[in-house]
């Protein structure tokens, strides 16, 4: 697989597929789209780039083990799910508040943060599993 | 901020308007503690010096949230939570009743007390490959099945629980774990999916998720609803998670594969969450469709008690057999079932509270005895009176417990359990009972005699030599922390009694139950 074409093209498709995945991350609100959907295109970048370049380029690439990533998304989703608590509301009730960023009127919610978080989970496992079974091609 | 869009719209018809008293979390506590705790253990997942003590807090915060879960739903009844403020049915309810609550703590104190017995059983690579997190993560789907009102989150809390066990089953990667774990997977989601299919045709034929709406429903759907397949649908299902006869062959074949520290913690929870999930859906949502399936759960529970125990009467390797007697205490449970009444009922939760505690002290025994004696076979063990009287006299308390004999805390239930079966004449029942006391002993017994009392056997011309790792006072005095609640229940078993019954009580007059998710009684 690692012709000069694919080992070319893979890192430009990968950071158009993250960019994409972060779009379809944010239109999920109320469009299609969502955490879930997002974080496999996100992991289909990183397979891709780790078919090209090898799966120690992608874990340099990450920075941080797929495995804490999602840990970290977990840890966001919960917590954003127990902000409730200080507003008096049950557990996961959406919290919107909107603030002034650049001239624009931009609306931040705890469902957004939830579902980032949903996003890092699949991101995190679902790549951890794909580099797993790569690395294994590899030997 | 949060209720901006109330000044606007009146969102009372679709949202919860009333605050959420800060007390009233702790329906979701047991849920959200260990989950918080198992992101934070995945994170940070290389610190692994610090995985044991963290965890600890974790499960320690666990079990006090679980203790005033317990206290507040006993004082004041059923207490609900529905998620995101969407009015019950359409929001996902959190329910903790007694019945809920007492599980729930029960397996906290379980769970606790095997993450110090881990200290010296799980090494450097079981860390490395997420002991911790899974069992974090595995304790958050636990505390979810019991503590959630909701019939299609109850399966996501069971494949939680179950995809962390999958991982807890294969740490270490040997090949007899890869077997076990294959079958334990395979088994387990053909469960799950029984449980997936019944619970799509209970919502095309209820149109709700919700376990209160659905009690009160099934009034007004019993003449034209498929009720009855939907009941058979669920003990099925559930059996298989319960590991009763005939559909328990996964259990033998994956629970002596593990770490001891993770087959007590299977032993001890997994098969109660399916006995626990019998008694919600069969007692509480179907209870005529339990009445009439009543003899068939009653041949299901006599011959799982008893073939349960047969098997561990031939078993040489101690994991094996107390394997067996998981499924033989599941079959006694199972009678409570199908009796019934609220004595029955009674019976089974107080058995379930033993069993939790009894099986994971005998899979702790069984490490313990491998400590002293080099082995899990019975061929090889001896002598261990000899070598540790402390151990022995654990050991023969738990024998008396696992047996149903005073003064453990396997007594009081099977008196109930046998009383409710002979005032509903199901004399066999009470007769299957109390034979399975009696080859609980003698299996029991027999393992106590061949390796606690007699010399240790020279096999192949030499002692076995006990391997020598690890601190044996840490495992012994884990060993103490299971036996100290088990003598006192024991021997002071009102307290457990008392609630039990209210626990049966809540089952069989779910109103409170209702009320508490549907405070106006609309919806």
């Amino acid at each position: 697989m690692r012709t000069l074409i694919f080992r070319t093209a893979a890192p430009y498709l990968s950071s158009l597929m993250l960019l994409f995945s972060v779009f379809v991350l944010l239109r999920g609100h109320n469009e299609p789209g969502g955490g879930f959907i997002g974080g496999l295109i996100a992991v289909s970048a990183f397979a891709i780039l780790g078919i090209a370049h090898g799966v120690p380029a992608v874990r340099r690439a990450m920075y941080f083990h797929p495995m804490a990533v999602s840990g970290f998304g977990l840890l966001l989703s919960a917590l954003s799910g127990l902000l409730s608590f200080v507003y008096e509301v049950p557990f996961l009730t959406g919290i919107w508040t909107s603030v002034h960023l650049l001239g624009m009127e931009v609306d931040f919610s705890t469902v957004m943060f939830f579902d980032i978080g949903v996003y890092l989970v699949v991101v995190g496992s679902i790549t951890s599993i794909a580099l797993a079974l790569e690395e294994r091609e590899d030997n | 901020m949060a209720g901006e869009v109330s000044g606007m719209t009146d969102i009372s018809g679709a949202m919860i308007t009333a605050p959420v008293a800060a007390a009233d979390w702790l329906v979701i506590a047991p849920v959200v503690v260990p989950l918080v705790f198992g992101a934070l253990l995945l994170m940070f997942r290389h610190e692994m010096r610090w995985h044991g003590i963290v965890a600890m807090i974790g499960l320690a915060i666990l079990v006090g949230v679980d203790a005033a879960l317990l206290k507040r739903v006993l004082a004041e009844g059923p207490l609900a939570m529905t998620m995101g403020r969407w009015l019950p049915p359409f929001g996902i309810s959190f329910t903790a009743d007694a019945l809920g609550a007492v599980f729930a703590l029960t397996a906290g104190v379980v769970a606790l007390i095997c993450a110090v017995f881990s200290f010296r059983d799980i090494g450097v690579s079981g860390r490395r490959y997420g002991f911790y997190p899974f069992l974090m993560l595995m304790m958050a789907g636990v505390s979810g099945a019991f503590l959630t009102g909701d019939i299609f989150n109850l399966y996501v809390w069971f494949e939680v629980f179950v995809i962390a066990s999958f991982g807890l089953l294969i740490l270490g990667s040997e090949k007899a774990q890869i077997d076990g774990a294959t079958k334990y997977a395979i088994l387990n989601l053909v469960g799950t999916t029984l449980f997936l299919i019944a619970t799509a045709y209970l919502y095309g034929t209820f149109g709700t998720l919700n376990m209160a709406d659905i009690a009160r429903k099934a009034d007004g759907l019993r003449g034209t609803g498929p009720l009855m397949t939907l009941a058979t649908l669920y003990l099925l299902a559930f059996g298989m998670k319960a590991a009763a006869f005939p559909v328990n062959f996964w259990l033998p074949a994956s629970y002596h594969t593990p770490r001891i520290v993770i087959a007590a913690l299977f032993g001890a929870l997994l098969t109660k969450i399916g006995v626990y999930a019998l008694l919600r859906t069969l007692v509480m949502l179907f209870p005529v469709e339990r009445g009439i399936l009543a003899e068939t759960i009653g041949w299901v529970a006599a011959a799982t008690m008893i073939l349960g125990v047969l098997g561990a009467l031939a078993q040489a390797d101690t994991r094996r057999a107390f394997g067996f007697l998981v499924i033989s205490s599941v079959g006694v449970m199972l009678a409570g079932l199908a009796l019934g009444s609220e004595t029955g009922l009674s019976g089974t939760i107080f058995y379930a509270v033993h069993s939790m505690l009894t099986m994971g002290a005998l899979y702790m025994l069984a490490g313990m005895m491998r400590e002293f004696g080099g082995s899990f076979s019975l061929h090889e063990l001896g002598g261990l009176y000899r070598l540790s009287p402390l151990l022995t006299a654990i050991a023969f308390l738990l024998v008396l417990a696992a047996a149903g004999l005073p003064p453990a805390s396997g007594l009081w239930p099977k008196i109930l359990l046998v009383k409710a079966a002979l005032e509903a004449s199901a004399w066999w029942l009470a007769g299957a009972i109390l034979l399975t006391g009696f080859l609980t002993t003698i299996a029991m017994g027999r393992i106590f005699l061949l390796a606690f009392w007699r010399d240790a056997p020279a096999v192949d011309g030499r002692h076995v030599t006990a391997a020598a790792t690890g601190s044996r006072s840490l495992g012994q005095g884990v060993l103490i922390a299971f036996a100290v609640p088990i003598l006192l229940i024991g021997i002071v078993p009102e307290p457990v009694i008392r609630i039990a019954a209210q626990a049966a009580h809540g089952l069989l007059e779910s109103a409170p139950y209702i009320q508490a998710v549907f405070p106006a009684g609309g919806g």
